[in-house]
This record gives structure tokens, sequence and C-alpha cells, in this order.
């Protein structure tokens, strides 16, 4: 119930902030949001020795349109994100996902940045940033550069980011019509880890061909998922061809690693799986058509 | 003067003796320990001390005006919303910060509006029916 010590600093400038985490060296950790951080400090499970606090940095949030993509700043709340007309008419999938993102206490500090960068394979917005072909802008000592999703997650707890750098932004490419996406999660309860949980988002083209699809996995291997070789598969078949859905939908499976835990066994998960691609690709292919 | 480490809900209680604010759980789950911070409701075991400084904090203490029960709580007591009251604090700054958002909500809004926070005696359904009383109160 009560953290190890540590050192803090609560930065009121980003490059303060990196001068910091560079200077902290393997023990400083960004504190953003805490509501992944703070549950393992108190089960004494993570034990930095140096927290960087960037909540009262500046310009760090916000939801806007520019140009050719929707700019999340890292700093955003899960409540604004849920809140913002904008995602809601532009970008339903991830409204979808902030949503169900822990409860409402948790969704009123946590953030987009956080939620990304945490690496927990339990952490919902990673999958729907694969699923977009979202890219992430890094700021560090050597200044911004810009990760693409699918390259971001690398491995449990671990994302492709230097020691010095921050996430200080998440561009979602606007996705020309007709598109359409969706998050769906299976969870026991409130605020639990997903069973598992998946992210559509389609593209059509004439006659309802699956012009483009992009699926990501949550909870079902050591980091969110990108199902490729589905995605794959799906392109360019008929979105009416209700065995091609079904078959969609097993192969997403098939590239997911669930552990057999509390919550199911290995099987039981990939099923799941199974199942709510299915139903996240229909409802991805109804909001495209303009429906739901 | 507070070490890093020290958490707001412990601040609250044992360095403030605002012992209103409950601690029901070690894992971040229960939001018995909910308070409002800037008016925005959040679990005070999860957020440090430090980081509150400067920062507007609202406990279960504060809603009462002297001896002047706030609308939410004589709802709750009209409509039994608590048996034990262990996370009924909690109960309370999650509804108060529901109703200031949302002055009319449907029961579905206010059953989302209270997924956070557990209860271990009531079964939700006296807290749901005191939050709908107290959305009826004009005296906010």
């Amino acid at each position: 119930m009560i953290p190890p010590s540590f050192d803090y600093a609560s930065p009121k400038s980003l490059p303060e902030a990196i001068a910091l985490l560079s200077g902290g060296g393997e023990g400083a950790k960004v504190i953003a949001g805490g509501q992944s951080l703070m549950p393992l400090l108190k089960l004494r499970l993570a034990s930095p020795s140096l927290l960087v606090d960037i909540n009262r940095i500046p310009g760090l949030d916000g939801i806007e349109e520019r140009g050719e993509y929707l700019r999340i700043g890292a700093l955003t709340r899960m409540a604004d994100i849920e809140s913002s007309g904008l995602i809601r008419e532009g970008y339903p999938i991830i409204r979808d996902a902030a949503e169900v993102i822990g409860d409402p206490l948790v969704r009123n500090l946590g953030t987009m940045g956080g939620n990304i960068s945490h690496g927990d394979p339990n952490n919902d917005m990673p999958a729907v940033m694969l699923a977009l072909g979202a890219e992430f802008i890094a700021t560090g000592l050597a200044g911004e550069r810009s990760i693409k999703a699918e390259h971001f997650f690398t491995d449990s707890f671990t994302v492709a980011l230097g020691h010095d750098e921050i996430i200080t932004e998440i561009r979602v490419p606007k996705h020309p019509p007709i598109s359409g996406g969706c998050y769906l999660k299976l969870e026991q309860k409130v605020a639990d880890f997903a069973t598992a949980a998946v992210a559509v988002q389609v593209r059509l083209g004439e006659g309802w061909t699956c012009e483009e699809v992009g699926v990501g996995l949550t909870a079902v291997g050591p980091t969110a998922i990108k199902a490729s070789k589905a995605e794959q598969w799906m392109r360019g078949r008929k979105t009416t061809d209700i065995n091609a859905i079904q078959k969609f939908g097993r192969r997403a499976a098939d590239e997911s690693s669930p552990a057999t835990d509390i919550r199911g066994t290995a099987s039981y998960k990939k099923e799941v799986v199974r199942l709510l691609v299915t139903r996240a690709f229909r409802k991805s292919c109804e909001r495209a058509r303009g429906g739901s | 003067m507070v070490e890093p480490r020290l958490l707001l809900v412990h601040f609250l209680r044992e360095d403030l003796g605002l012992t209103g604010t409950h601690v029901g759980c070690d894992t971040s789950n229960c939001s018995a320990c909910a308070v409002l911070m800037d008016g925005k409701v959040v679990k005070s075991c999860s957020v440090l001390a430090v980081q509150a400084d400067d920062r507007d904090i609202l406990t279960v203490e504060g809603l009462a005006k002297g001896d002047q029960l706030h609308p939410v709580q004589k709802a709750f007591l009209a409509k039994h919303g608590l048996q034990c009251g262990f996370c009924t604090p909690g109960m309370l700054m999650s509804a108060y910060a529901l109703l200031k958002g949302n002055s009319h909500p449907t029961r579905q809004e206010i059953r989302k509006g209270i997924s956070g926070n557990i209860c271990r005696c009531t079964g939700y359904e006296k807290i749901v029916e005191s939050v709908e009383q107290a959305a009826r109160s004009k005296d906010w």
C-alpha cells in the first residue's frame, strides 16, 4: 500500500522534463495520470528512483484536426476523449476504447500518452492505434521524431522509446471515405483487464469491397498485436461475404497468443478474439456505410 | 513538507485528520477513497500528496454546510443508500461529481457514473435511487 521511496520532480517545461529523465538514467520514470503506475508503486512492483511528473507542462493536451491527421496531445485525459464531439463523430473507434478504459475516476486522470507508452498488453489504446495506422511523436534530447505504431510496442512493458524521450503527440491519419471502425472489449467487470479486446478499422471500396483493414488485439499476447496476416487476407474481399468474414475472424485469432489465467484458457480467449473480430468488422462496415 | 511517496489519501486522513475519506483496498479498485481534485472525482489512493499541491481538494467533509447536510447526503439517508457506510464517502463524491456534470441523469448514466465505486453491502439499487433522489433536489 505504501510505495517505495523515490525522488520527485514536477518540471514546468518539456526541455526540463527531458533533462531530468536523461539525468536520472534507468531509474527515472515519467508519471502522467498515474492510473497504471500508482497501482504498481503501491504493490512495490516498480521502484523508480525518480518520478518526473509531466502534469504541469502546458501545451501537451488537446484534440484537433490538422491537415491530414487528427492530433491528440499525449496529456489528453481519457474523460476528455470520451466527451469529445470531434472524436465521437469522426473517430468513434477511439471513443469506444476510451469508454471502457478503467472507470470514471481512472478516466479523469489517465492520459492517451500514458495508455500508449506504459506498455501493458492490457492497455486498450495500443490496439486502436495499430488498427488506425497511427504514429507517435516522441521528444527527447535529440529533438522530435515520429514512430509508427506498428514499430512501437516491442515487448511487455517495453516500448521503442529512449530513456530521455517522452511521447508528446499521437497522430491518427484521417481516413478517407468510406471508412468505419470499432473497438469491442470483453471484461468480467468494470475496470478489469480485458479477457480479450479487438480494434478494427475498415475502408470500403466499389461494391463494398474491403479496400483496407486494420486489426489490433488487446490482452492476448505480450504486447498489443497487429493481425497483419488476417488484414492481408481480407483485403480485396467482399465485405458482404459472410464466409470470408468468419474466416477473417479465425485468421485474426490465430495471430494471438493469449495466456491461460483467471479470465479463461488460451483457447477460450482465442475464441473470444475470433468472435469479437467478426462482430467488430461487421460493425465497422455498418459505420462506414453510414449506419449506427 | 511531505515525502513524495505519501499518498493523498494518507495525507488527508493522517496529516489533516480528515478521516471521512476511506481506504478500502490495496489495488486502486474500490474508490472508497474518492475525492474531487480541481472539480474531477479521482482516487486519492492513486494520487501523490505532492501532486495535489496548489489544487482544490473537496472531501466528503466539505459537502455539508455546518450541520446542513448536502442534498446528496440527504438523499442517501432518505433512500437508504448505505448499510455499513464504508463505501459511502466515495459514492457521495462520485454522485456529487456526476450530478455537477449532468443534473438529470438517466438510471443508466447513474450506474455508469458510479461504476468505479464498489459496494459490498447494498447491491447498488438503493444507491442509484439515492442519486435519482438527489437529482430531484433543487438546492444544489
